[in-house]
């Protein structure tokens, strides 16, 4: 993303926060006002005592009481300023972070499945923070450093013009010396960057996948790895730290000219001018000429710290620009019939790999169409095609005759219950987890479903039962988080049903008595039944069997297996010893 | 703390270096007003040019001079800072890949994760800016207080008053905020978990139509985390300003004093005016320290928390001396075990025991939560039995170092776990130094070829959790993949699941000609009919054992699952 664009939507982000800005800018003002006078009314005070016997201490009591004044008032906004950039700064943050988070919810799913967890999850937290944390950073010193180097300039000009411009013209090899750092300093970010967001990929990988890796003692083999990871972020931490280092000790450099100089004109000045420049005046030149360049130093730390900011702003942005899932249409469906119908369906998950094509199904309403076949045969591509995670390339489904693509996708998917293979559950409690598709439902109703999906007295077993916090990772086995999830799905009674290895987690007695309640939940209503136990799908309508993304065989139980093809096979095969 | 400093210790000269050249290059700085001094009192004062431009060439050299230290410091810092949260990263790695399973479950994988980047990276800022900032302040500090009594002792006495008073404020506001940063790492990590959380359910955060839910969820926990920042954020920034007005208040000070000593003679302006300059030479340097200090807090509270990790005990080594094999032993043996996991109500396992002749087969059958994959858990050690034992070859597990033991152990969990890389890179986890004939017998038998072939090869490509791969696949690659250890025993924790009837069948047929001991977790009677050996397991408890006809015979639960799996498909 090119820097003049990522400006551009760091300023969209402090649009809302308008009045808090003119309040910094409005404290600024103050405290450097502040900053800018103490040392004129301590001057004034020190100028109250000329020698023994000449203090003049009414004078310097209102100086002194002025000074004081000013320093409560300064002490009182500068703490406004620091407050309110702190509120700016993370009021920020939770924008940015809240954007990116909705983009996950909103992309399409392959932008998930293609990419490493920790890094998507990286970009949300670590990058927003030290987007933040630059910003920060930058707001307190940018403008109280622009406002001092402002004030001081006119003070100086009014003692000396000849001097201050002599500063003037010296400044912009500061300016050149931090802009030409900068710059590298922002490539060498960005590499570190890139390093962090592999180290975390990796350490994502192997700490998530802890027990696998100790049940085969990988160990050994990951520290290796790990080291390598981390060396290549340790070199690339070390060139961006220090780069971004240099321009402070630069900056102070070109300071020390300036301080230089003035020494040196203000002395001769001093010489030539034989009194009208006083060695006073060149005293509180050099402080104020000390007064200018500091907030340049500042200024220089601020831009190294922004250019991290920026180079994470930048991967924050195009994650946040990140395409939505394509646009939904606006028909709904209300409760649908579950008539549902695929036409010349093609569709494949990278280009070069053609999966299902030419692919054609009526389903009518109410009817049930299992799909088996040897793992891997694209059974689970159906599912994510009818639920619009994945859209079809070329053909069209329908339901109840409209294209899938012209409905809205909330209404689509109400319509749908799915129960997966791969269970997830929310880290939640029981409750929450149940009542995710019907919050509205009373207690008696979710207690019914998880009694349905026998669920009941597992989750009683639970040490705080319906209120203890489960999630994906837990205590809770396989078996026992697909019971939720059929518990879940069992409470919501959708008119069309997908059930993808709904079971196989499940031991065989209680996945019979959750087929009953299954059966029980079918009738009536459209569903679509992904299974490797051919038991459990015999009385369906429809038998699709399928072999490398094309459906070879279709018919019921029967037929198929007079046919004696390819079902036949699977289906004798199960009584094998 | 403690790590820390041995972290750092490896970097020593580094971290020596570095605060020296800053000091070197504060020496300049201090010498500076010196020179300016002279300028004045012998340049101007006796219209000496030459002597004028003299002295400036000699700021021009202090300048140079204090370029190079500083440019020394600061790669000397970034080195010491870099180096010791590589060292620390690097420590934390190794320290959570000796977790025990338990261990594991409690910190729970996020909160290992934020420990790992965002909290090394604190510590990181925080070691940089005190190698650069630590000795250079109080030096200056001290460094002007000396000046200031050099010039004269009585006024310099409110330098003396006045530090105590800076310190307070600065390390006052460092300990209020330290344990608030903490709260504000807390809603961070609730945060972290939320986003991985919707990346990993986001199929089924859609289905149920939760997105806006889950957006509204976050937002509240951002709002949460904002107010946290915010509390800590406001008494951080009381640091500057009270700073600020301490130094004023004594500067009002100092010139009165000034003013009355004066008056007596005692003191002249001049002194009065090289007085207030090192007050504020003290202020300028106060303020960058309190910037270091907030900093400084929020490593210190990400150290803590680091720290905690590095000191949790890991998983416990071997005790007893190695012993060897018991002669005529049974191949495993479970003696009255129970198992209890940490945090949960009841037992998973109770009382069990049985024994396995090597080379046997095991079927294990049981309803869902009767304690199949826990029973299998324990003989690798990633449980430890909270009562009885458990024995290969005679010999206790938890006598046998975990790494000799799981390597003699093929373990196939429920949860099929693929890594980035490519096929081969994962097989290869058994056995680093197969060669690809052995992954594709490994293959064969898991009956994987057909998986190794529709990638393109052993070097076809898994992406992260193996999710270009379905679950069947990802079964049959994770069996090969255990295989290849070539193991003396072999577990399946259910890990056919996936598979059709056709293929399971195959499987199995394949493992018979291994030879190993197979543990076999099913809830298919079909998968461990075939078996020498079945345990039944009911809520924890062996209901009976025995072979298929036996239990057939006699066991009224085996009947009934054996039914309930039979009669539909008769």
């Amino acid at each position: 993303m090119r820097r003049r664009e990522v400006y551009r939507r760091i300023f969209a982000y402090l649009k809302p926060h308008l009045g808090l800005f003119l309040l910094t800018i409005f404290s600024a003002l103050i405290v450097v006002a502040g900053q800018i006078l103490a040392p004129f009314f301590a001057g004034k005070a020190v100028d109250c005592i000329v020698g023994a016997g000449e203090v003049d201490y009414a004078g310097l009591k209102s100086y002194l009481i002025a000074l004081g004044a000013v320093s409560v008032a300064a002490m009182a906004f500068q703490w406004t300023l620091g407050a309110a950039n702190n509120r700016i700064a993370f009021r920020v943050l939770a924008a940015v972070r809240r954007d990116a988070f909705r983009k996950i919810e909103k992309v399409p799913l392959k932008y998930i499945d293609d990419r490493p967890y920790g890094d998507v999850a990286n970009t949300v937290v670590a990058d927003a923070e030290t987007f933040s944390d630059g910003l920060l950073l930058g707001f307190t010193q940018l403008f109280t450093g622009v406002l001092t180097i402002a004030g001081v300039l006119v003070v100086m000009f009014v003692i000396r013009w000849e001097i201050a411009l002599i500063v003037v013209v010296i400044t912009p090899l500061s300016l050149f010396v931090a802009r030409f750092i900068a710059k590298r300093t922002y490539r060498t970010f960005r590499q570190q960057v890139k390093a962090r967001a592999d180290t975390t990929a990796f350490v994502d990988e192997m700490i998530g996948n802890l027990k696998v890796v100790k049940a085969f003692c990988r160990e050994e083999e990951n520290e290796a790895l790990f080291e390598r990871h981390n060396e290549l972020l340790r070199k690339a931490s070390l060139r961006s730290i220090f780069f971004s280092s240099t321009t402070n000790p630069t900056t102070r450099f070109v300071n020390s000219l300036v301080y230089a100089a003035v020494t040196f004109s203000g002395g001769l000045f001093a010489i030539s001018t034989a009194g009208a420049f006083t060695v006073g005046y060149l005293t509180s030149f050099l402080q104020y000429a000390n007064q200018y360049t500091k907030p340049f130093n500042e200024i220089s730390e601020v831009v190294a710290e922004f250019q991290n900011a920026l180079a994470c702003a930048g991967r924050l942005f195009e994650m946040i620009d990140e395409e939505e899932e394509p646009k939904e249409g606006e028909e709904t469906l209300g409760r649908a019939e579950g008539e549902v119908s695929l036409k010349d369906v093609a569709f494949s998950y990278t280009p070069e790999r053609e999966l299902i094509k030419g692919f054609n199904l009526e389903v009518p309403a109410g009817s049930r169409v299992a799909i088996v076949g040897p793992t891997g045969c694209g059974k689970t591509t159906l599912v994510n095609l009818l639920m619009r995670f994945y859209d079809v390339q070329e053909g069209e489904i329908r339901v109840d005759g409209k294209e899938i693509r012209t409905l809205k996708r909330d209404s689509l998917r109400e319509n749908f219950g799915m129960v997966l293979q791969d269970t997830w559950l929310k880290t939640a409690t029981v409750r929450e987890n149940l009542t995710m598709g019907r919050p509205d439902c009373t207690e008696e109703e979710m207690v019914e479903a998880a009694k349905a999906a026998k669920a009941h007295a597992m989750i009683e077993r639970l040490p705080q039962g319906y209120d203890t916090v489960v999630g994906d990772e837990g205590v809770l086995s396989a078996g026992q988080k697909q019971l939720l999830c059929i518990a879940r799905v069992m409470l919501c009674r959708p008119p069309m049903l997908i059930l993808d290895e709904a079971t196989s987690n499940i031991d065989t007695r209680t996945e019979r008595i959750v087929q009953e309640a299954f059966a029980e939940l079918m009738r009536g209503r459209t569903c679509f039944v992904v299974a490797h136990r051919l038991s459990t799908i015999q009385t369906a309508d429809l038998i699709l069997v399928m072999k490398d993304g094309k459906i070879v065989e279709r018919g019921k139980h029967s037929e198929l297996l007079a046919r004696g093809g390819f079902y036949s096979e699977l289906y004798y095969a199960q009584f094998a010893r | 703390m403690n790590h820390l400093f041995s972290c750092l210790k490896r970097y020593l000269p580094e971290s020596i270096l570095a605060p020296l050249f800053k000091l070197f290059e504060a020496g300049m700085e201090l010498l500076v007003p010196l020179v300016v001094a002279n300028v004045v009192d012998i340049g101007v004062a006796t219209g000496d040019r030459g002597y004028i431009l003299h002295a400036c060439l000699v700021l021009v050299a202090f300048g140079v001079a204090g370029l190079g230290f500083a440019l020394t410091a600061q790669y000397f810092a970034a080195r010491a800072a870099v180096g010791c949260s590589a060292e620390l990263r690097s420590r934390l790695f190794c320290k959570m890949q000796t977790f025990s399973f338990t261990q594991i479950d409690g910190m729970g994988t996020s909160s290992m994760l934020t420990r790992m980047t965002s909290d090394v990276n604190q510590v990181q800022t925080g070691v940089n800016l005190t190698l650069r900032l630590l000795l250079r302040s109080p030096i200056v500090v001290a460094g002007a207080t000396a000046m200031a009594f050099l010039v004269d002792a009585k006024a310099a006495l409110v330098f003396l008053g006045l530090i105590p008073f800076l310190f307070l404020v600065v390390f006052g506001v460092m300990f209020a905020c330290i344990p608030k940063y903490k709260k504000v790492q807390e809603e961070l990590d609730g945060v972290y978990l939320s986003t991985r959380e919707n990346l990993v359910g986001a199929r089924v955060i859609r289905a149920f139509r939760l997105e806006d839910e889950e957006i509204q969820s976050f937002e509240h926990k951002t709002e949460k985390l904002v107010s946290a920042q915010e509390r800590v954020g406001k008494i951080a920034a009381l640091t500057a300003p009270l700073t600020f007005v301490l130094v004023e208040f004594a500067v009002i000070v100092l010139i009165y004093l000034g003013a009355i000593r004066v008056d007596a003679g005692a003191l002249e302006q001049g002194q009065v005016v090289a007085l207030y300059s090192y007050l504020s030479l003290i202020l300028v340097e106060l303020i960058k320290f309190a910037n270091f200090i907030v900093t400084t807090a929020k490593a210190a509270s990400a150290a803590k928390r680091i720290a905690a990790v590095l000191d949790t005990e890991g998983e416990k080594s071997l005790l007893q001396e190695e012993q060897s094999p018991v002669e005529g032993a049974p191949h495993v043996s479970f003696t009255g075990v129970s198992f209890t996991y940490e945090g949960s109500g009841g037992s998973a396992l109770s009382g069990v025991t049985f024994t396995v002749k090597r080379g046997e087969t095991v079927g294990i059958l049981g309803g869902t939560g009767a304690g199949k994959s826990t029973l299998v858990r324990l003989i690798p050690r990633f449980y430890e039995a909270t009562e009885g034992e458990v024995a290969l070859c005679g010999v206790p597990v938890g006598a046998i170092p975990a790494e000799k033991l799981r390597e003699r152990i093929g373990y196939v969990p429920q949860k099929t776990v693929l890594f980035r890389g490519t096929i081969a890179s994962n097989l290869r986890w058994g056995n680093q130094d197969a060669s690809d004939e052995e992954l594709l017998r490994a293959c064969e038998i898991a009956q994987a070829l057909d998986v190794v072939e529709a990638k393109g090869g052993l070097a076809g490509e898994i992406a992260q959790g193996g999710r270009n791969l379905s679950g069947g696949q990802r079964q049959r690659l994770t069996i090969a993949r255990a295989l290849v250890k070539n193991p003396e025993l072999l577990i399946l924790d259910d890990s056919a699941s996936a598979l059709d009837y056709a293929t399971d069948a195959r499987l199995r047929s394949a493992l018979k000609g291994v030879g190993c001991t197979v543990f076999l977790v099913s809830q298919r009677v079909a998968s461990v009919m075939g078996a020498d050996q079945i345990l039944v397991l009911d809520e924890g408890r062996i209901a009976d054992m025995g072979t298929h006809d036996e239990l057939l015979k006699r066991c009224e639960l085996y009947r009934e699952i054996y039914r309930s799996q039979t009669e539909e498909t008769a």
